[in-house]
C-alpha cells in the first residue's frame, strides 16, 4: 500500500528520491478518497514550484483535490500518458501514475517528508 | 459513506464510473430510501394540492404520476417532487429528505379552507431505485405483474419477491426503470434479492452524474427559495391555466416580463471540471455554474449554469475553474438520455 522506498507528505503525495531529482504522485490512500480520476492538471516544464504552495490539482468525477508541491525546484518532466489515461493515476500510483518530476533546489527540505511507517500511521488515524 | 440530512449515505460501491456506465449500459439500483413520502387523501385532496402545487392535479389520472413544484406567495422553489395519484383521492408526495420536514410543516400550514387528510408517512416507506436500459426485463420475474405493461409515469400495487410494494415507473437517471415503495423491514431482503439479478449497487455519486446528464434539476442547486420555475426552466409544470394556487400572481409577473437569467446547459470545450459557484462569462453578461460534473458518458465536463436570457444555445463562453478561463458551449439539456429512445421503442 504505501512502499518503503518513497517518502510521503500530509497532503498525501509520495516522492521517489533519485539524488538531485524526484518523481512525485499522490498515494494509493489519495486516488482511493478522490475515486476516479479524470484529470490532471500540471505546471509546465521549466516552471517554478515552491513548497506547500498548490502547483496543479486532480479532478475526480465527484471533487477536485490541490497537489501541493512538497519540495521547492523546477519541473523537469511531467508524465504526458495522463492526460489520455488520468485512471491510471488510480490503477496504478506508484507507477505509471506518476505526475511530475522536479529538480531540488535544496535538498535539506527532504528532512520534512515522512517516512512509510509514519505516513501509514497518519493514514490509519485519518481511517478511524 | 457520508452522512446527508441525517441518512448514512452510500455515494459510491464499486467506483462512480463503472456504476454510472452499468446504469447507462445494464441496469443499477439506488437506495433512495431517505426521500420523504406525503400522503395526501380525502374529496377535495385534488383541490387543496391545486393550491400548494404548481402543476395541474385535475390531470393527473389514476396510476399515475407527475412532476411538480411546491412554491411559496413569491414564486420561490420550497421543493420539487413526485406526485403519484394511488386512487381516486389518494395521493402519494416524494419530497427530497432536506426538506422533507420543511415541507410537511408547509403543507399542513396551507390547508386553509380545504379538509385533506394529511399524513408524514416517510417511516412507512423505502424507496429503491432500479433504473437502466434493462431494468425491466432483469427485474420482471421477481415481479407480481408484467413490467413490460406498466408504463412509463404509471404506478402499480404488487409484489417483488412476495413482498407488498408499490411500483412506479419513474427515475432520476434519464434511463428506463422503475421506482420501488416498500416497508423498512423488507428493504433489505428486496435489495439483496435485486442485486442477485445481476443489478449492480448504485450509489450517490452516480445518481448525481446520470440526473445530470439527464439534465435534470437538484433542489438546492437548480431550484430554491431564491429560484423561480421559469428561470430554471421549468413552466412546463407551472400550470398557469388551472386557475389560482400558491405563486401563481408572482409567476404571471415573471412570465409576462421574462425571466432575467436562464438556466442552459453546458458543455467545456477544454479538459476540466465545472463545478457548482465556478462564474462563468458570457458576451451578454456573468453567469455562474449551479451544478457541474465530468460526465462519464461524453467524457467531458459538463454543468447547468444561470446565464443572462439574452443567451442562446450554441454561444461560446468561458468558466472560470480555479482562475483559469476555460472554453464551453451552451447546449440544449438533456446532456445525455436513453428515455426518448425506450419512448419511440414502446410505441
Amino acid at each position: 500500500m504505501y512502499p518503503d522506498e518513497l517518502s510521503y507528505t500530509r497532503e498525501h503525495e509520495w516522492i521517489r528520491v533519485d539524488g538531485e531529482e524526484c518523481t512525485i504522485g499522490i498515494t494509493a490512500y489519495a486516488q482511493d478518497e478522490l475515486g476516479d480520476v479524470v484529470y490532471v492538471e500540471l505546471p509546465a516544464v521549466g516552471a517554478a514550484v515552491t513548497r506547500n504552495d498548490p502547483f496543479g490539482a486532480v479532478e475526480s468525477v465527484k471533487a477536485v483535490s490541490d497537489l501541493f508541491a512538497p519540495l521547492t525546484g523546477e519541473v523537469t518532466a511531467l508524465n504526458d500518458e495522463l492526460d489520455a489515461a488520468p485512471e491510471l493515476v488510480n490503477k496504478d500510483p506508484y507507477g505509471a501514475g506518476w505526475m511530475v518530476k522536479i529538480r531540488l533546489n535544496d535538498t535539506d527540505e527532504l528532512a520534512a517528508l515522512m517516512d512509510a511507517a509514519a505516513y501509514e500511521g497518519l493514514v490509519n488515524e485519518l481511517r478511524s | 459513506m457520508v452522512e446527508f440530512a441525517g441518512w448514512d449515505m452510500p455515494v459510491q460501491y464499486a467506483g462512480l464510473i463503472a456504476e454510472h456506465k452499468a446504469v447507462r449500459e445494464s441496469a443499477g439500483v439506488f437506495d433512495v430510501s431517505h426521500m420523504g413520502e406525503i400522503a395526501i387523501s380525502g374529496t377535495d385532496a385534488a383541490t387543496y394540492l391545486n393550491h400548494v402545487l404548481t402543476n395541474d392535479v385535475a390531470r393527473l389520472r389514476k396510476g399515475r404520476s407527475h412532476y411538480t413544484l411546491i412554491c411559496n406567495e413569491a414564486g420561490g422553489v420550497l421543493d420539487d417532487a413526485m406526485l403519484y395519484r394511488l386512487d381516486e383521492t389518494a395521493y402519494l408526495l416524494v419530497v427530497n429528505a432536506g426538506n422533507a420536514e420543511a415541507g410537511w410543516d408547509w403543507l399542513r400550514a396551507q390547508t386553509g379552507e380545504f379538509s385533506p387528510t394529511l399524513a408524514n408517512v416517510s417511516e412507512r416507506y423505502s424507496l429503491l431505485a432500479v433504473q437502466g436500459p434493462r431494468a425491466e426485463e432483469l427485474l420482471d420475474p421477481a415481479t407480481g405483474l408484467d413490467l413490460a405493461k406498466l408504463r412509463r409515469t404509471r404506478i402499480r400495487p404488487t409484489t417483488v419477491f412476495g413482498h407488498e410494494v408499490l411500483i412506479g415507473r419513474t427515475g432520476y437517471t434519464g434511463e428506463d426503470g422503475v421506482e420501488i415503495f416498500a416497508a423498512p423491514e423488507d428493504t433489505g431482503s428486496i435489495w439483496e434479492g435485486i442485486l442477485a439479478l445481476d443489478i449492480a449497487p448504485a450509489g450517490l455519486g452516480a445518481r448525481n452524474t446520470l440526473r445530470l446528464e439527464a439534465g435534470m434539476a437538484l433542489h438546492g442547486h437548480e431550484l430554491g427559495l431564491d429560484i423561480n420555475p421559469i428561470e430554471a426552466g421549468l413552466t412546463r409544470v407551472v400550470a398557469m391555466e388551472k386557475g389560482p394556487f400558491i405563486g401563481r400572481d408572482s409567476l404571471a409577473k415573471v412570465l409576462e416580463a421574462g425571466p432575467t437569467r436562464r438556466l442552459r446547459g453546458l458543455t467545456l470545450t477544454e479538459r476540466a471540471v465545472p463545478r457548482d459557484g465556478h462564474p462563468v462569462t458570457t458576451t451578454h453578461g456573468p453567469g455562474v455554474i449551479t451544478s457541474g460534473t465530468f460526465s462519464p458518458t461524453l467524457e467531458a465536463g459538463i454543468a447547468m449554469s444561470f446565464v443572462p436570457p439574452e443567451c442562446e444555445i450554441g454561444d461560446a463562453v468561458t468558466v472560470n475553474i480555479r482562475d483559469r478561463d476555460r472554453g464551453a458551449t451552451l447546449v440544449d439539456t438533456p446532456f445525455f438520455s436513453n428515455v426518448t429512445r425506450w419512448r419511440a421503442k414502446s410505441k
